[in-house]
């Protein structure tokens, strides 16, 4: 059989209370607590009362993160998106830079990248269907 | 622990910060409440006044569950109250918690006074101290928000904990509202921050790692929490209806303080229901950082502009229960429109809800009494009419007389000067908080250790013994208890309204994978120490059980469990100092005899008073920990 390809989506932005809880999940996911792997980001779009704006990797088809990377680190990935290959990257901020809704993250840990790898952990703790996993 | 340790100094009359590990006071204290009382002791010397900028502190501190569970989403600020000129306690919520943790800080001290109006930015590495000169005067902490919003970096990372023009005027019971709609409420820390002319606390988080021992443990643990928090009823009430809830039943069962407490119901306490504002106003539900709950509600409503045709405004306000009853049924508002714009422009000032309202409430009834006239409220302060309580609290800002300068004190100074005190619902120096549930609300009141009613819990106690005599003893155990217990929860820092999660046993477990090892009973021991430590030191600002009052007004109008008696009260008082007693000793006395005649006078008196310890309090503190 084949497998679907999928991707995280924002399903209903208006129900978002801004938790961050799906925040959390995916730093918690590696391990450790606070946000040192989080590849999601959830902020308000100018005062609590106006709602907010949850910034994840949207899976582009043709993804200008990957195609500003020098090293080929980041390398397209089925259903849309990127991957990286973390041994090639040279950490030169490129890709940051490149998306232009700012969902490249950054970890300063490994001085690398961090982008969604639509795995959906997050989805089980967004208690809201603020988020969710679609096929794609 | 890793960070949580790092305890930031900012002095602002030097305009220079530093940092220092403090591993010897969170190893011991935890966190939160118990930290913040410990550098309390270190940075405020006994008897200042609390409107001394340079001598009084402003104490954030944070816990070890902070950045690793949810719900461990709340502050704790410590400082000396300008309302009652004692021990200064008020928690609140927002990103404040979460931005002080992976700002990479356990607690944050500030110290003296700015000679211009500054705002301070913290972010890991350094502190930022930003002119506020242009900021100075700005009346709407909502406009504060949106000015330092655009000037600084961390959307969604970062907490502006800011004043309004309440703050600067040096209003007593002024708060320090953090974004936009949660405050840290009571006993006047915007008042403290209007007097070391510091505008605002902009703190930025980071994305760093908190470093966990046992990975599988943790995250089992935080499932288990989780879905304790979401799928299972213990929390449901505080994220559909929000505290709003409460209104109903407690105007049914007739301990909903209405018309100044002269009566405990009305009819239309139902449009000021949770229930009906959902229904009309609601829009927006919000939560604190990593906390899945959404408590906050925020209501919703347009106005038109009276001069101009079809040109309207949208306003927003965040309501709970308490500031719908201090603003609402205690005023006997019927109007819930009414209502939400007293609440709104109270949170646009930045004055405490429950200290306005019920000082408003106390000013109607004394006009109506006659004790004040006209000449002194300016305007015709009556229950129900909101449009001039609005009027009031532009007074109580720009104080015109003598009477809004008193005001702007407190009640309890009001009352000194104006009579009353039989109808004045002040407890200790603060205004009370919205439960006439039973005498053990009130002995909360009166007795917690900060005077909220969050301390002792006793609306719950009331509600749970409806129709049964619990003897005074029993009650103040039971309270004293439950106080001990939320020192620990005040330390982690957990929100109260996740305390049916965090149990002991929960507590206990959810520390071990990031390393704290500490067993139910050793946590309940700790909470004790803390509560006595922290009450050590209101005694030692001049805390004076036998020179408490309680309102007339509290024994005249019944309760659910019938009309308070004053013997009572007057048992369990007496029971409460007795139970304290031997703490002061140990904990008060010592250090100054220690100072006054040297090790062996103040050994004397230590194994004295720990034999009165022993004898009387052991064996009591021990059972109630059973």
């Amino acid at each position: 059989m084949l497998k679907v390809a999928k991707r995280l989506a924002v399903i209903d932005i208006d129900k978002c209370v801004d938790c961050q809880c799906c925040m959390y999940a995916c730093s918690r996911k590696f391990g450790d607590g606070g946000l040192y792997k989080a590849a999601i980001h959830v902020r308000s779009v100018g005062g609590f009362e106006r709602g907010f704006t949850v910034i994840v990797c949207r899976a582009c088809q043709d993804p200008p993160c990957a195609a500003v990377c020098p090293t080929k680190a980041l390398i397209p990935r089925k259903g849309g998106g990127v991957l990286l290959i973390a041994h090639k990257c040279i950490g030169c901020r490129n890709c940051v830079h490149a998306c232009p809704i700012g969902a490249v993250f950054w970890d300063s840990e490994l001085h690398k990248p961090l982008i969604c790898t639509h795995c959906g952990y997050c989805v089980d703790y967004c208690p809201y269907g603020v988020i969710g996993i679609e096929e794609v | 622990m890793k960070y949580l340790d790092r305890v930031l100094y900012i002095d602002l009359s030097k305009k220079t910060y530093w940092v220092e590990r403090r591993d010897d006071l969170f190893d011991k204290w935890l966190g939160g409440v118990g930290v913040a009382t410990a550098l309390y002791k270190e940075e405020v010397p006994k008897g200042i006044d609390p409107m001394d900028p340079k001598k009084n502190v402003i104490i954030f501190a944070v816990g070890p569950l902070t950045g690793y569970y949810p719900m461990a989403s709340k502050t704790v600020a410590v400082f000396k109250s300008p309302l009652t000129g004692n021990w200064g306690e008020s928690h609140a919520g927002g990103r404040s918690a979460l931005a002080i943790r992976l700002a990479g800080y356990g607690a944050i001290v500030i110290r003296g006074a700015s000679n211009i109006p500054i705002y301070i930015t913290i972010t890991k590495d350094k502190v930022y101290f930003r002119d506020a000169r242009a900021l100075w005067g700005v009346r709407s902490t909502i406009t504060v928000g949106r000015i330092i919003r655009e000037n600084e970096p961390g959307t969604g990372m970062r907490s502006i904990i800011r004043i309004g023009i309440a703050g600067e005027k040096l209003i007593r019971y002024a708060t320090a509202v953090t974004e936009t709609y949660r405050n840290f409420g009571r006993l006047g820390l915007g008042c403290v921050m209007g007097a070391k002319k510091l505008k605002a606390i902009v703190i930025i988080g980071e994305r760093i790692k908190l470093p966990v021992k046992n990975k599988r443990e943790y995250r089992e643990i935080y499932n288990e929490i989780f879905k304790m928090a979401t799928q299972t009823p213990l929390m449901k009430k505080y994220h559909e209806l929000g505290t709003s809830l409460n209104v109903i039943p407690l105007n049914k069962l007739g301990a909903l303080p209405v018309r100044n407490l002269q009566k405990t119901s009305y009819k239309e306490a139902e449009y000021l229901s949770g229930e009906y504002l959902a229904k009309n106003y609601l829009g927006r539900r919000v939560a604190c950082s990593h906390c899945p709950v959404a408590c906050v509600h925020i209501a919703i409503w347009r106005e038109k502009y009276e001069e101009d045709p079809y040109f309207y405004k949208t306003n927003f306000t965040a309501y709970d229960y308490e500031p719908i009853y201090s603003t609402g049924t205690l005023l006997e508002i019927k109007n819930p429109v009414g209502m939400l714009k007293i609440i709104e422009k109270l949170n646009r000032y930045g004055l405490d809800t429950i200290s306005t309202g019920v000082i408003l409430s106390w000013a109607t009834e004394a006009s109506e009494r006659g004790l004040i006239t006209e000449k002194e409220t300016l305007i015709k302060l009556e229950f129900g009419n909101w449009e001039n309580y609005l009027k009031a609290i532009d007074y109580i800002i720009e104080q015109p007389n003598d009477f809004y300068r008193a005001l702007a004190i407190g009640l309890n100074y009001a009352v000194n000067k104006y009579g009353g005190d039989e109808f004045a619902l002040v407890f200790a120096g603060s205004e009370m908080p919205g439960y006439h549930t039973g005498p053990a609300a009130h002995l909360g009141f009166l007795l917690g250790s900060r005077h909220s009613h969050l301390d002792m819990a006793g609306y719950s106690f009331d509600q749970k013994h409806i129709g049964e005599e619990i003897p005074p003893e029993d009650t103040i155990d039971a309270l004293m208890r439950e106080e001990a217990w939320r020192q620990i929860l005040s330390s982690l820092v957990i929100c109260f309204f996740a305390r049916k999660i965090y149990t002991p046993e929960m507590v206990s477990k959810a520390l071990k994978p990031l390393g704290i090892e500490m067993s139910e009973e050793e946590l309940e021991k700790l909470g004790w120490e803390i509560y006595f430590n922290k009450y050590a030191l209101k005694i030692r600002e001049g805390f004076d059980i036998d020179k408490l009052k309680l309102p007339k007004r509290i024994f005249e109008t019944p309760t659910p469990r019938g009309k308070i008696s004053p013997e009572f009260m007057q048992k369990a008082i007496k029971y409460f100092k007795e139970g304290l007693s031997p703490y002061n000793c140990c904990f008060v006395y010592t250090p100054y005899i220690f100072a006054s005649f040297g090790l062996i006078s103040s050994l004397c008196l230590l194994a004295s008073s720990l034999r009165q310890f022993k004898q009387d309090s052991i064996s009591m503190i021990s059972q109630r920990i059973s």
